[in-house]
């Protein structure tokens, strides 16, 4: 095992690598911008080192100041925790150069899984199943329209170059394809200076469902079972959970069996997430591939008893994988809350300030993850995640019970959060019943 | 009289849109906001010409505070 590692990260995930590093008896160092002087992460652990100003491109995106605060520690490892350098391949690599461990898989893995077209046709020849479509732009409307005849209505088009959601057209008829089709062509070249095309098939009300994989350098891969995570705004998840409600057993087991075999071919190592989305027919289609630590894995450790981020350290420390298949087994169930520091009833607006009253509930089968304390300043330079509270329980029903009552007894004032739309998420027949889909929240399901 | 154009949300100047002698309609951006990974427009509340842009770029702007002027 290391003597010290570095966490190149901040907030709740920082404190949360810095309590791994504690269980192995490993050194944490922490890393720090101006913004954060006072921060908790600070704190915890046993040396930090300030990288620079308050941008994060200026000291937590800031390779050089984080490979150089490395150096002066002797740290012999460093974890990135999830957002920030998590999935930058050239950061993983330049920390193998400097002789450092990178706690997460090979950078060519990273990099593979970053490009989306070519992690699409890397899971697609494995045998994953992927959403039908063109692979590559079509020429004309009639191109587009022989292609949505072969996988059937609704099909969506989608722009090429682009990305934000600019130029993509949902078709539902035939007949709706050639005007649908020069007007998201026009968009496309307006936007991206290329009016090239793709058609997909269009997946209406998905779920997204995830699973938790954990590879070693021998080539053995694991799953962790499922999460469902299906309650999110603009792919930002809000609540999730493991197992998930309502999914077959032929769909969970093609799923898993799936993300291993996804996970092999691309020789995956440490901790990572493929994600699905799953169909009403409970058909599955491969979406991404997480290649770092998931901000949900805490209800993951809660179902399957491990600790994934010590798994981490001592899988990147050379130890093989700690379990076997079968020794990985999901019991109970879990739900986590992400609290956000953001006005729901403005649109979600992001509402920094500080932090000027927090009292957290302290419950059995209730864990919290917080980056936050009393009188703690939250910047506009961060991610608006404050903590995650997180139930556990031996049902699912008995979770949300726990999960709503640990809600309605956190207090935290200086700063608006998505408290009490979690709580009307929670309260909601239809997530009750275990019946949720990506779309849900914009379309008002949650509504006050 | 000039309208005074308030930030809504508290961030840093990402990116100023219109310039002074612009005419902008009801609800075209006038300044870009950044705050907490997200880009927040700041409209235009009503049909007018900009006559002075009051944050540069880069600048952290509090909640309810003046980025433009509007006649």
């Amino acid at each position: 095992m290391f003597d010290s590692v570095l966490v190149a990260n901040r907030g709740e995930i920082a404190r949360r690598v810095i309590r791994a590093c504690r269980v192995l008896g490993v050194r944490a160092i922490a890393v720090y911008s101006e913004a954060d002087r006072e921060a908790p992460h600070v704190g915890d652990a046993d040396e930090a080192v300030l990288i620079g100003p308050p941008p994060a491109r200026d000291s937590y995106l800031n390779v050089a100041a984080i490979l150089e605060a490395a150096r002066q520690t002797r740290a012999q490892a460093i974890h990135p925790g999830y957002g920030f350098l998590s999935e930058n391949w050239r950061f993983a690599d330049e920390c193998g150069r400097a002789g450092l461990v990178f706690v997460g898989p090979p950078p060519a893995a990273i990099r593979a899984m970053g490009d989306k077209t070519e992690a699409r046709r890397l899971m697609a020849r494995a045998g994953v199943p992927v959403v039908p479509g063109s692979d590559g732009a079509v020429r004309d409307p009639e191109h587009a329209a022989a292609f949505a005849e072969s996988v059937g209505y609704p099909v969506i088009l989608k722009a090429s170059s682009g990305g934000g959601g600019i130029g993509m057209a949902r078709v539902d008829r035939p007949g709706d394809l050639a005007r649908a089709f020069t007007a998201a062509a026009r968009r496309a070249e307006a936007a991206f200076a290329s009016g090239a095309l793709y058609v997909e098939k269009y997946l209406e009300h998905p779920r997204h469902v995830e699973v938790q994989i954990f590879g070693d350098a021998s080539g053995a891969v694991v799953h962790l079972h499922e999460r469902e995570c299906s309650v999110q705004r603009r792919h930002q998840k809000l609540l999730e959970e493991s197992p998930a409600a309502n999914l077959s057993r032929a769909t969970k087991s093609g799923l898993v069996d799936a993300a291993v075999t996804g996970a092999r071919e691309i020789r995956y190592a440490n901790a990572g997430t493929v994600e699905f989305l799953v169909d009403a027919a409970g058909s599955f289609y491969f979406l991404e591939m997480n290649t770092r630590l998931q901000v949900e894995h805490p209800v993951t450790e809660y179902v399957t008893g491990v600790d994934l981020v010590v798994a981490q350290l001592r899988v990147a420390a050379g130890e093989s994988l700690p379990w076997r298949q079968q020794d990985i087994v999901q019991r109970g169930a879990a739900i986590e809350a992400r609290v956000y520091a953001e006005d729901p009833e403005r649109g979600f607006v992001p509402s920094p300030g500080t932090i000027t009253r927090l009292d957290l509930p302290d419950a059995a089968g209730i864990r919290i993850e917080s980056g936050i304390a009393h009188g703690s300043t939250v910047s506009v330079h961060y991610d608006p995640l404050l903590m995650k509270i997180i139930a556990s329980a031996d049902s699912r029903a008995r979770a949300i019970e726990r999960l709503d009552d640990a809600l309605a007894r956190a207090r935290i004032e200086g700063v608006k959060t998505t408290l009490p739309f979690l709580r009307r998420v929670l309260r909601h027949e239809g997530f009750r019943q275990g019946q949720v889909n990506t779309q849900m929240v914009e379309q008002g399901a949650f509504n006050a | 009289m000039p309208e005074e154009i308030k930030a809504h949300i508290t961030g840093v100047v990402f990116q100023v849109v219109a310039r002074a002698g612009d005419t902008v309609a009801a609800g075209d951006p006038v300044i870009v906001l950044e705050s907490m990974k997200m880009e927040i427009p700041v409209e235009a509340p009503s049909a007018g010409t900009v006559r002075e842009i009051s944050v540069a770029e880069g600048q952290t702007v509090q909640e309810g505070e003046t980025v433009a002027l509007l006649e």
